[in-house]
């Protein structure tokens, strides 16, 4: 405990007071764990208006989840201005206000929920995706899923193994490949990732295939040359079918903070991606940053990951993420 | 690039000009300011709660220097706070014992794989030490074969079981096998984890008990969010780590993540990660991760930034082609490129302190760079080599070919011999300068 030692020595506290402190920050964290609403019914009983201390608490429990400072205050606004219309108010409604305002706030952005692993009617065959994403947020993983889920509802699924640079990555994938048993294109390692999305699309128009789910490596958004990489990629995929890919989803790991917000423009600069992937909910973390998104970039969220196994990833829903945010 | 901090905290002190010394009155809207910076950073809510709070409690009283700003003043504070506070006990990697023994572990896509091999790149070629990596990852599919390509790069020997499903007995296995063999360090990678799956985390614990290790390293994201303190705080509490392990820095987080695990279990930070390549790996510099924390710019990353594009040969025909007046528009084109290879130049030029004010008005466009690359594009190789050879049709042409206005290409030329004017006078008053930025 020497840093405590040294934060509060200055006021020379006896060890039990730093103790206590620090078991008070613990128990702080504990809190933040509980549901937003048992909390909220806390923290307005007995009061006929919301006040600042609620508001408070409310701030605390959605930047912890983090939603950012901006989309915070935002969603405050929006709560004081509903409120200041309806003047008595109990938790319940409270709740209820408050609940709709995060839910409207994802609906404004074109965040509609999707009833299955289809792809859109309408859509030309194959249907090509290319998920792209920084490193180690499991975009492997979600492809496997995908290719599982798309594989369950009947339709041909193709994997194209683009990632030629991590260590064994088309390795994972090939595996991938084999549990959900769908065929995969892929080259030895070092090899030039476009021409390898190239083939997989070739080999799925030849083939007939219905869907098909490029792999990229991970790469961080701020390395210019790497994502120029992701371009051309996606690039050589419109050589074979002009409007591919019809679906660039960015996979986004739940655990992440703010980054996530610089994650999505550049992505989006590079490749223009139409859709989101939140891997890892199944932790603690909360991934509100997924709300910024949202409302920032006005990019939908599809999937979200709940575990390594083969059926752990399920089609967003607004209501069920509202919900997780906040219990 | 993030708002800069001092800017934010300039602006929130000028009620403060005039009035001789930081007060509880006066300080408020600075509080919030920095509060604000750290959350933005992700550094835990209640932890920056905390931490300005003490802030407050150090700066009251202060006296206002006429020669400092409040803000820089103020800026000074947090950051030597921050750093002292991420600095405390810094202790070197543990590796007595023959063999010595480190347990990697951390969450699902942390990078753990990728730094054991690092570590164990770092051990051989540094410290003169003959590692054993061993893979008890055995859920993840290929997560050996990922390890064993890491071995074959930096020759170090991959320890693994296919067949077994027991991480405690591969770990146990490995470390009779290292002995037999001579290695004097064992590397224990281990598979991702969540801190509330139970099972997963008991395993991790039985593998530490069984195994003894020297050291036990939890490796994090460094992008990782609020959830940085429920995490550490889990994994701490089940294996009592020894030290942390920061990966990804070589993104744009701010990486406040470090804050709130020092502050939340008081381990040191031992490596930071940088890279995808093995040689990646560094000690950690608490200064340096204070002022990536609040935003303040970060000279020294800047430079290494620059020196790892840097082309000593290249710089030097330059130079010489700018004292003769001879700096084309091919040269342009390539210390254009020179300088988009670094970066985004507004984060770049953010980096450096002070500048961050300085860009905050100014909209670089990178759309500009693409307009004027057309231009220099839209030219004959012989009208690149000779920028003096251009007339009227030849700017006409040139217009149209990068479909651009003739004011344009006029007014381009026009820059491109003022700023050969300017290098010609910069290079002659400083022979032997480096790294020639060519934007105005």
């Amino acid at each position: 405990m020497s840093v405590f030692k040294k934060w509060f020595g200055k006021k020379d506290k006896t060890d039990e007071e730093v103790k206590e402190e620090v078991e008070q920050l613990q128990q702080g964290l504990e809190k933040t764990k509980q549901g937003i609403f048992s909390r909220i019914s806390k923290a307005i009983a007995g009061k006929s208006s919301v006040d600042i201390e609620f508001l408070d608490e409310l701030e605390e429990i959605l930047i912890t989840s983090d939603v950012s400072l901006s989309t915070t205050i935002k969603i405050i606004d929006r709560l004081e201005a509903r409120v200041a219309v309806d003047k008595y108010i109990n938790a319940n409604q409270l709740n209820n206000i408050l609940y709709n305002e995060i839910s409207t706030l994802l609906e404004e952005n074109n965040t509609k929920d999707i009833d299955s692993f289809s792809i859109p009617n309408e859509a030309k065959k194959p249907y090509v995706i290319m998920v792209v994403g920084v490193n180690g947020v499991g975009k492997t993983t979600t492809i496997g899923k995908l290719a599982y889920q798309y594989k369950k509802q009947g339709y041909n699924v193709i994997l194209g193994a683009s990632d030629t640079f991590r260590a064994a990555a088309v390795d994972q994938l090939t595996i991938w490949s084999e549990r959900v048993n769908v065929p995969i294109v892929k080259q030895s390692m070092g090899s030039d990732p476009a021409a390898v999305a190239f083939d997989a699309v070739q080999s799925a128009v030849a083939k007939g295939a219905d869907v098909v789910i490029i792999d990229t490596a991970g790469r961080l958004h701020n390395k210019i040359g790497l994502m120029d990489e992701l371009s051309k990629i996606k690039r050589v995929m419109s050589k074979v079918i002009p409007d591919a890919p019809h679906e660039v989803l960015l996979v986004l790991d739940a655990t992440t903070g703010q980054n996530a917000l610089e994650q999505a423009k550049h992505f989006s600069a590079a490749t223009q991606v139409t859709a989101l992937a939140i891997t890892k909910l199944d932790g603690t973390a909360k991934g509100g940053v997924v709300l910024s998104i949202a409302d920032e970039f006005k990019i939908p969220v599809k999937y979200i990951g709940l575990g390594e196994q083969m059926e752990q990833l399920q089609v967003f829903n607004r209501r069920a993420f509202v919900e997780t945010l906040f219990n | 690039m993030f708002e800069n901090l001092q800017d934010r905290l300039d602006s929130a002190f000028k009620n403060l000009k005039g009035q001789g010394k930081i007060t509880d009155l006066n300080i408020a809207t600075t509080v919030k300011e920095i509060r604000r910076a750290l959350v933005d950073a992700d550094v835990n809510y209640k932890i920056a709660k905390e931490f300005t709070d003490k802030i407050k409690d150090k700066a009251l009283g202060e006296k206002v220097i006429n020669a400092v700003s409040p803000g820089q003043l103020m800026v000074k504070i947090v950051s030597d706070e921050l750093t002292e506070l991420m600095g405390g006990n810094v202790e070197d990697i543990n590796i007595k014992g023959n063999p010595a023994v480190i347990l990697i572990s951390g969450l699902q896509g942390s990078g753990k794989t990728t730094f054991s091999g690092k570590l164990a790149n770092h051990l051989k070629s540094k410290m003169k030490r003959s590692p054993l990596l061993v893979a008890c990852d055995v859920y993840r599919p290929a997560a050996i074969d990922q390890l064993k390509v890491l071995g074959e790069q930096i020759n170090v020997e991959v320890y693994s079981e296919v067949e077994s499903k027991n991480p405690v007995q591969i770990a146990l296995n490995a470390i009779a096998y290292a002995k037999s063999k001579g290695n004097n360090v064992v590397i224990v990678d281990t598979a991702g984890r969540l801190a509330i799956d139970e099972q997963m985390m008991d395993e991790i614990a039985r593998v530490k008990e069984a195994i003894q290790p020297q050291e036990t390293l939890f490796v994090v994201d460094s992008m990782t969010g609020q959830d940085a303190v429920n995490t550490a705080k889990a994994f701490n509490d089940k294996i009592n780590f020894d030290g942390v392990v920061l990966t990804k820095l070589d993104g744009d987080t701010r990486g406040g993540a470090a804050l709130s695990i020092k502050y939340i279990v008081d381990k040191p930070i031992k490596f930071v990660s940088r890279g995808e390549k093995l040689d990646t790996l560094d000690v950690f510099y608490p200064e340096r991760m204070a002022q990536r924390i609040l935003g303040m710019g970060d000279i020294v990353s800047f430079v290494e930034k620059a020196q790892e594009n840097f082309d000593e040969k290249e710089a030097a025909r330059l130079q010489k082609k700018i004292v003769k007046n001879q700096f084309d528009f091919d040269d342009f084109l390539g210390q254009l490129n020179q300088i988009r290879k670094m970066g985004n130049i507004k984060d770049l030029l953010g980096m450096i302190p002070g500048m961050g004010k300085a860009m905050k008005d100014i909209d670089i466009d990178e759309g500009a760079f693409k307009k004027i690359e057309a231009m220099i594009f839209s030219m004959t190789p012989i009208e690149r080599a000779n920028p003096d050879l251009l007339n009227g049709s030849r700017k006409n042409r040139i217009a149209k070919g990068s479909g651009s206005d003739i004011k344009d290409v006029n007014q381009f030329i026009k820059q491109f011999e003022e700023m050969k004017k300017m290098m010609k006078k910069m290079s002659t008053m400083a022979p032997g300068g480096k790294m020639k930025m060519p934007f105005k």
